[in-house]
């Protein structure tokens, strides 16, 4: 193990900012700021419950046009994918698919569930991180690639 | 006055969890699957991403949930399942998956659409795809 390019003071920034703005979410709107079922529910919409779902979703893009305008992503511009088309199509795929049967991702199950104290919140994460884990083992260590 | 307010309180949310997700890097998926490389080159960084926004939120929530219902709402609209079932471990290592292949989790893959970058539209687009069939039929 080598540890590499470790920057613990704007991971914990970052993260606080994250904290803080699942916290409103529950505050203002009493919702779970899972992204997962967020976007999830703009495809399976139901009436009264589509706007704020919306907006959330601009929000973040609006969030990631704020910091590149505001110059705080020095070389931002060279963050790019770190695989190819087939392999970006597989993994959103199952992104999709995970997300929904499992109920959440890494914002609803990692930071919200567990806040909450949620077992099935605490099984999820476990399992999607070991999950995550063991999937680049293969790739980079197994398989050899990237 | 909720249709509005609600929306609204949305897109400020959104915004700050975007800024947040750009800051801690997570955005980066290069980063992302050096986080998940332990046994290799190893990027600790990601887990004072989740630790940082796990305290803040844990010290929160139960403050917040103390209050009878949310400031634009009249009641708080939480998760009702409280069983781990056989989909929650299921998805769970699904979503694994897909996340250790390419660096992305929904949120920096959605926030990631302000690079307007072809390769983020695919990813996003299979997300969707994803989550509409998953939904439907699973």
């Amino acid at each position: 193990m080598t540890i590499v390019n470790f920057t613990p003071w704007s991971a914990l920034l970052g993260g606080a900012l994250i904290g803080l703005a699942a916290a409103l979410l529950l505050a203002l709107n009493g919702r779970i700021a899972g992204i997962s079922g967020i976007a999830g529910g703009i495809l399976d919409p139901q009436r009264g419950d589509v706007g704020w779902r919306v907006t959330f979703v601009l929000g973040l893009v609006l969030g990631g046009f704020l910091y590149q305008w505001l110059g705080l992503g020095v070389g931002v511009g060279h963050i790019a994918a770190v695989v190819d088309t087939p392999q970006l199509v597989l993994a959103g795929l199952l992104v999709g698919v995970g997300t929904t049967v499992g109920s959440g991702c890494t914002s609803g199950h990692g930071i919200c569930g567990l806040a909450r104290r949620s077992p099935r919140s605490l099984v999820a994460t476990v399992t999607f991180m070991l999950s995550a884990t063991i999937t680049v083992f293969v790739v980079r260590h197994v398989l050899g690639e990237q | 006055m909720r249709f509005y307010s609600q929306p609204l309180a949305a897109l400020l949310v959104g915004v700050l969890f975007g800024l947040g997700l750009c800051v801690a890097q997570m955005i980066d998926p290069a980063k992302v699957v050096n986080f998940l490389d332990i046994f290799g080159t190893w990027d600790p960084s990601l887990a004072l991403v989740m630790g940082g926004g796990l305290a803040v939120n844990a010290l929160a929530t139960p403050l917040i949930l103390k209050r009878p219902h949310p400031l634009l709402d009249n009641r708080f609209r939480l998760p009702t399942l409280t069983k781990v079932d056989p989909r929650i471990v299921i998805g769970g290592m699904i979503f694994g998956v897909g996340w250790g292949l390419a660096g992305y989790c929904p949120g920096p893959m959605l926030t990631s659409l302000s690079f307007v970058d072809a390769d983020i539209l695919t990813i996003v687009a299979a997300y969707l795809i994803g989550t509409f069939a998953a939904r439907r039929f699973l």
